[in-house]
């Protein structure tokens, strides 16, 4: 059954209704704000019932799709199952209702989590420390990067510029650029993989920082990680790792070993988190030894006696990076996940990287392979046989939704034109995978036949194709009375 | 509990598919020198049983609202979520979907951002609003940025004292690197400090130390200088009932709307917002739901102006922020819009009533003092009769969280408190507060 349309809130509103449950006004209604600093009714504001409220957003929740209709191959995003108990916990009063500024006496439940989940990241990334301050994977680049600027600073020189390659996620340049550094681009070789001699030759004394996405946004491991930890680091540089990819070697690699010195995690990711409609995310940064005493303030840390503290007195600090302490929430849910798995979360990196690479072989007699590398938990392939017939990626991703699917993530990373970027994640069984394989089967099969077909699609969504191009030209931002 | 599906024969056919004989063999990549040594110490996976038990503890060694009575503010507020706005995220279609990239699927969460986008241009008067952002101080960063963006070529940010010092402290690191610059001052200084330089004038209101001020001052202080206005809003409850920045000719608003429909949760997730004039959207930052049509010519939505963002513009985007809250900007658009034109302000006004009604009443408690002259919404400063860490202690003992100590922020302030009232204090927990601090002086 195709979900109905859903007007907007604001259409269902009609003068009386009232969706509000307050007790009785119990003091004196004596409000001391001057009338000029005050407001009146705000006019356009809903007037609405909880039954509205209860059918519209079920009814708008069904023009969705989620994790639990289907496997959700968003390449680079590891969109896994969410598990219900996690969810459960971060609503415990105890950590729903606990307010950031209680006597730290009287927060120890949090504060030993935050310890608990810190101690944790920090095993499965083999680096000392982690700050829990980012509240998503580019704040926690920013605090990285600061982090990196901070040490060179002491040494005597910030230096200048910052190395990432061109498969880099687009966020890599942005944090750069906002942390003060100049962005010099690093070409990848025809396997794929970062260049040892365009890294040699880049490699000066003005680098601040080789940002690199470990495996890479074609899920291509960096074998030589190690020679080229050492190039960075054999002229004053530090090695930044995008941990965006982390599930796929999740137990089973150490970056503190790679000689990575800061590394993010999306929590989101790797760790579970729900991807809610967009956010919110997590971005834990762990960090070498060195870079320490630069994470942002506040840290927590464990005192002699057992208990916990936030520490806001760390001269050498970056700085404060946000209000309160860190993502509470997500970290409830995180430690959660982690702790489900264990010391064998090994097996979850293993069964993404089988999952991946069955894809990887059961399609790529029907979609082009750029790189013939082999790959972990993600595979980029190209609409290169498509385009042949005038069918494109973007009808591809249209296309699939009509079996179906949320689409692969599309045309990214930019070295492969045409990308399909498709990451099945650990949590799909063969049955879920050969449903997939099979729409991307069937599709290939009518861009040779009917091509014409897929130009239309979707024809089986709540809407049909969405005028992106219009919208930009004419914005309209919001409903107006 | 693993979550993991696949069954031992169905990984045996899936690498007879691939054409190798394990796993480990897939990982042909990964250097022997950079394997994990063994596995990691992280004990045994736990069943749900014993997870539920172990963090069941640690949630029990907090104080929380619902077992204290709870007074406690300074930027995050205890307010009441109906029922329905926290099971409606339950909803997988709501939780575990991606960002609404591909708006064919996503047409609920769409609908639901422009419809959170439309709430918070109503609530501040502005014409537009983004999707939302971090929390309360990065949104006061990237309203900075974006009033660098729309008066180019000035390097000053004349900033309130009175804005959340931790808003303030954020805005310093971000700033360190930018070559941009940051002078705070009191309010009543902002019009006088104001100069060519100045690209940004931003005031808070109520600010950190409970005072509503007049959107006013920062106004004309924009206005003489030709720098943007900011408002920056720490407690949106108040928004209801204050006049907003849009009507008093502020260019932007911005700052923490969890007040809305989000638990507190320790400090977050929270929920940043950015509303503006519409001579100003397409500098704003993060991002944007817009209405559009599909191919059939029916109202739909997608994301929008994405060209500004980093995935497209890399190092040139407006910002490096890659998402926003959309679980919370959908629990806080379920809450507004069930709360509406009549729910938001008598909420607002239980608010500021049982406010006035307990700072009446420890002014008359002897050895304690509200030092602040001006008009307040929810919040104030109270003076206390030694270290306020120690009241606070004492008062906790009796199962009262009392107020939010400033030493936290200001050395130089050891003697005072913040105090919020909110619309779930009760007139007998307030009574209580009251004979407790008299048993205390």
């Amino acid at each position: 059954m195709k979900p109905r349309r859903e007007p907007l809130i604001f259409e269902r509103s009609r003068p009386g209704k009232n969706g509000a449950s307050l007790p009785p006004l119990e003091v004196p209604e004596t409000i001391a704000i001057p009338e000029a600093l005050r407001r009146g009714p705000i006019e356009g504001e809903t007037e609405v019932t909880e039954v509205d409220v209860a059918r519209h957003f079920t009814r708008l929740s069904r023009r969705n799709l989620g994790i639990d209709d289907g496997m959700y191959p968003l390449g680079s995003c590891t969109m896994k199952h969410n598990p219900r108990l996690n969810e459960e916990l971060a609503r415990l009063p105890g950590f729903a209702a606990a307010h950031p500024y209680a006597p730290e006496a009287l927060a120890q439940g949090s504060l030993e989590l935050m310890w608990r989940i810190e101690r944790a990241l920090a095993e499965l990334t083999g680096l000392p420390r982690v700050t829990l301050a980012p509240a998503a994977g580019a704040h926690g680049e920013l605090a990285g990067i600061l982090m990196i600027r901070k040490a060179l600073e002491k040494r005597g020189n910030p230096r200048k510029v910052v190395l990432i390659p061109d498969s880099a996620h687009g966020t890599n340049p942005a944090t750069a650029h906002f942390a003060g550094y100049r962005v010099q681009e690093l070409k990848s070789n025809a396997n794929g993989r970062l260049d040892l001699s365009v890294l040699e030759a880049a490699m000066t004394q003005e680098v601040a920082a080789l940002m690199m996405t470990v495996p890479n946004t074609l899920g291509i491991f960096e074998r030589r990680i190690v020679e080229i930890a050492k190039i960075v680091h054999g002229k004053g540089g530090f090695l930044y790792g995008d941990g965006a990819n982390f599930n796929a070697f999740v137990g089973i690699a150490n970056p503190g070993l790679m000689g990575i010195d800061v590394m993010h995690m999306n929590l989101h990711k790797t760790f579970s988190t729900p991807h809610g409609g967009g956010g919110p995310g997590a971005g834990p940064v762990a960090v070498a030894a060195e870079l320490a005493p630069y994470m942002p303030v506040p840290v927590d840390e464990r005192n002699g006696d057992g208990t916990f503290r936030l520490e806001y007195d760390r001269p050498d600090s970056v700085g404060r990076l946000r209000s309160f302490a860190t993502q509470f929430g997500m970290l409830v849910r995180a430690l959660a996940f982690i702790l489900s798995h264990g010391e064998e979360i090994g097996d979850m990196a293993r069964d993404a990287v089988l999952n991946a690479n069955y894809i990887r072989a059961r399609l790529r007699d029907v979609y082009h392979l750029k790189y013939d590398s082999p790959t972990l938990h993600e595979v980029v392939f190209s609409d290169r046989k498509q385009a042949e017939k005038g069918v494109h990626n973007g009808d591809i991703a249209k296309r699939l939704m009509d079996y179906g699917f949320p689409p692969p993530t599309m045309s990214f990373p930019l070295i492969v034109a045409g990308a399909i970027m498709i990451e099945p994640t650990e949590t799909e069984d063969k049955g879920e995978l050969d449903a997939f394989i099979e729409a991307m089967r069937a599709i290939a099969r009518e861009a040779e036949e009917n091509p014409g077909l897929l130009a239309g699609a979707p024809y089986d969504t709540p809407v049909r194709r969405v005028d992106e191009v219009a919208a930009a030209k004419n914005l309209i931002l919001r409903w107006k009375p | 509990m693993k979550f993991l599906p696949s069954s031992p024969d169905e990984r045996r056919e899936m690498l007879a598919a691939v054409g190798v004989s394990s796993i480990d063999d897939l990982f042909v990549d990964v250097p022997a020198p950079v394997r994990a040594p063994g596995k990691p110490a992280l004990g045994r996976p736990l069943s749900e049983i014993e997870i539920r038990r172990l963090f069941g503890e640690l949630a029990a060694r907090n104080a929380d609202a619902r077992s204290y009575a709870h007074f406690l503010g300074a930027g995050c507020y205890h307010h009441y979520v109906p029922a329905i706005a926290d099971q409606m995220l339950y909803r997988e279609e709501w939780l575990t979907a991606y960002t609404p990239y591909q708006p064919e699927i996503s047409q609920g969460t769409l609908q639901s951002i422009f419809e959170w986008q439309t709430h918070i241009a109503l609530l501040t008067g502005m014409d537009v609003a983004n999707a939302s952002l971090y929390e309360g101080a990065t949104a006061l960063v990237e309203a900075l940025l974006m009033a660098s963006r729309i008066v180019k070529n000035r390097r000053k940010a004349l900033l309130d004292r009175n804005i959340h010092p931790e808003y303030l402290a954020t805005v310093r690191t971000y700033f360190h690197n930018l070559d941009l610059e940051v002078i705070e001052a009191g309010p009543e200084e902002l019009e006088g400090l104001a100069d060519a330089g100045t690209f940004a004038v931003a005031l808070q209101s109520p600010g950190f130390f409970g005072e509503v001020r007049d959107w006013g001052l920062a106004a004309r202080a924009a206005q003489k200088s030709g720098a943007v206005a900011i408002g920056v809003v720490a407690e949106a409850m108040s928004l209801p009932l204050l006049k907003p920045p849009g009507e008093l000719g502020l260019d932007i608003a911005c700052g923490e709307a969890r007040s809305l429909g989000v638990p507190m949760s320790y400090g977050a997730p929270a929920l940043g917002f950015l509303a503006c004039r519409d001579a100003h959207k397409r500098q704003m930052p993060g991002r944007l739901a817009g209405q559009t049509v599909d191919a059939e010519g029916n109202r739909a939505f997608c994301l929008t102006l994405s060209t500004r963002e980093q995935h497209i513009r890399r190092e040139k985007a407006t910002s490096n922020i890659c998402t926003n809250q959309g679980l919370m900007a959908l629990a806080s658009n379920i809450y507004l819009s069930l709360l509406g034109k009549s729910g938001l302000r008598a909420t607002a006004i239980q608010c500021a009533a049982g406010a006035a009604y307990l700072r009446e009443g420890i002014a008359r408690t002897k050895g304690f003092s509200v030092p602040g002259r001006g008009p307040v919404f929810n919040e104030f400063c109270v003076k206390t009769p030694g270290p306020a860490e120690e009241i606070v202690r004492r008062m906790a003992e009796r199962k009262i969280l009392a107020g939010v100590p400033l030493a936290r922020w200001f050395a130089d302030r050891r003697e005072e408190m913040l105090v919020a009232v909110t619309e779930m204090n009760t007139r007998e927990e307030m009574d209580r507060y009251l004979s407790a601090l008299g048993s205390l002086a």
